[in-house]
């Protein structure tokens, strides 16, 4: 028995644990190499977590992941030198998706820019936050200061049992409920100056918690005592994801797409679509005018065979496309995938095939996400 | 009937001229959710060490290979509607396949259940 399996596994670097790592095992984490880090797969068993954060609420460790602050004078027009973003409707306590692009266009990584006081909070992919903060530093002027923020961690707390087992919990100026979706604030949680976030990567209502590393497993723990909140582990990260049609970085996006390809057209803000001025921003125009070669589509298969990252995509005999993401999904119980096609066969509805270890899997062109979105938006 | 198994965790019983081979229980909570099992075809003819089948887990997908050279003259048919039988019940109903025993002799070098508990628990 042996697995196929592609994660990214830096297997020749040294691995490094991170504040929460004691906390996991001592929990039954299985530990994996992922992103530089030795990070929780799973606890209980990935369906088992899937389903308990769709149904109850989740707490995931996502402390890998680059917290970085960005400050000093005129530093909105320095960032829109660097970002797709207009930083003129981002106001204190909103939260906003963009991306760090090439300057041909393609995507470097993507990430969570967040207005603070005098600062801008940005959260970067785990796997990319080394190169990303060259990529910054480089392009931003020297009187700029990029802070990494190494010393926090990140846990994320996802399901519709989300907010009330939060609420319990976090004190400050106004009640939790009063965040929506992409809305932070400071709050107190067991003595510990906290920032919330109502956000993440599940499609869920859910929060991601920025913390004192020091205060992690503290509040892991105080979390995890809720009837409502178990630990969940990166396979059931990946699972959610994919259901809520999220696309991943290195996998479903790359340098070697546009955002325009990779259906991320709503992380290049309107204004910045028409005045340009950013990395790649050229051809990003252009491909938002004249459309692209190909487009990133989600697929559900027929059977219980999953397709995995690689498989081709054919319609007929003809090959028109490559799997970037696919697994089996436990909500619908069904396969399903994430794909690059030619434009002609991206229409929601078309038939395709997918071929898996010589076979052929009929496919359809599904609309993404794959299981609906349940973000909090206000009642 | 005898057990034996490999060093890439199945299991093989032997009963006469026929095997019946499956994963283990430990290679079960490797994998963890089992949501496809790809199975030889009657008929087919399986090399010792070589890939015989695939176990699909949410996760990633594995081969799983022959203990020892023969053909399948069976397979599970109740892992086509119920893949979780693997996790559920691996070293009983939710065998692979049966086989021929091509060469008797290839069992000798495999392990019996006491070696490998040993073999598992130096992992």
């Amino acid at each position: 028995m042996t697995d196929h399996d592609n994660d990214e596994t830096l297997e020749d670097l040294p691995l490094d644990a991170l504040p929460l790592d004691a906390w996991h095992r001592a929990r039954g984490a299985r530990m994996v190499p992922f992103a530089g880090y030795e990070m929780p797969i799973q606890y209980e068993g990935i369906v088992a977590e899937h389903n308990w954060t769709r149904e109850s609420a989740g707490l995931f460790d996502v402390s890998h992941m680059g917290q970085l602050l960005l400050s000093g004078p005129g530093l909105d027009a320095a960032v829109e030198a660097v970002l797709p973003i207009d930083l003129s409707t981002l106001k204190l306590g909103q939260q906003r998706y963009s991306l760090l692009l090439d300057d041909d266009g393609g995507v470097l990584d993507d990430l969570m820019v967040s207005r603070w006081p005098d600062a801008l909070y940005l959260v970067v992919n785990g796997a990319t936050k080394w190169d990303d903060m060259g990529t910054l530093r480089e392009a931003l002027p020297d009187d700029i200061t990029l802070n990494y923020l190494d010393d926090r961690a990140l846990l994320a707390l996802q399901g519709p049992k989300a907010a009330e087992a939060l609420a319990r919990h976090a004190t400050g100026e106004y009640p939790l409920s009063a965040l929506t979706f992409m809305r932070f604030g400071r709050f107190r949680i067991a003595g510990h100056d906290v920032t919330i976030a109502r956000a993440g990567y599940t499609g869920e209502d859910g929060f991601e918690i920025l913390l004192p590393a020091d205060a992690a497993a503290e509040i892991a723990d105080l979390l995890c005592a809720e009837p409502e909140v178990q630990p969940i582990g990166l396979g059931a990260r990946d699972s959610l994801r994919l259901e809520a049609g999220l696309p991943l970085y290195g996998h479903d996006m790359s340098p070697e797409v546009s955002p325009i390809e990779a259906g991320l057209i709503f992380g290049i803000n309107k204004r910045r679509r028409t005045e340009g001025g950013f990395p790649g921003a050229d051809r990003i125009i252009r491909e938002i005018n004249e459309g692209t070669a190909r487009k990133w589509v989600g697929l559900k298969l027929e059977g219980r065979l999953p397709a995995r990252e690689g498989a081709e995509v054919f319609s007929g005999a003809d090959p028109v496309g490559t799997v970037t993401s696919g697994g089996f999904s436990p909500t619908l119980g069904a396969p399903i995938a994430m794909a690059y096609v030619a434009a002609a066969h991206a229409a929601p509805g078309t038939a395709l095939d997918v071929e898996v270890r010589g076979k052929r899997l009929a496919a359809t062109v599904t609309p993404t996400p794959f299981v609906p979105h349940r973000y909090y938006r206000g009642s | 009937m005898t057990r034996y198994f490999t060093d890439e965790h199945e299991w093989i019983d032997v009963d006469g001229d026929v095997a019946t081979v499956g994963i283990t229980d430990y290679a079960q909570s490797q994998l963890g959710d089992i949501v496809f099992v790809e199975l030889p075809a009657v008929g087919t003819s399986v090399e010792k060490g070589k890939d015989a089948a695939v176990v699909e887990s949410v996760k990633a997908a594995s081969d799983v290979y022959a203990p020892i050279t023969g053909e399948v003259t069976e397979v599970n048919p109740a892992l086509e509607e119920d893949p979780a039988l693997v996790n559920s019940a691996p070293e009983g109903d939710g065998w692979f396949f049966k086989m021929t025993i091509g060469d008797s002799g290839q069992l000798e070098g495999l392990m019996d259940a006491a070696a490998y508990k040993d073999f598992v628990a130096s992992l």
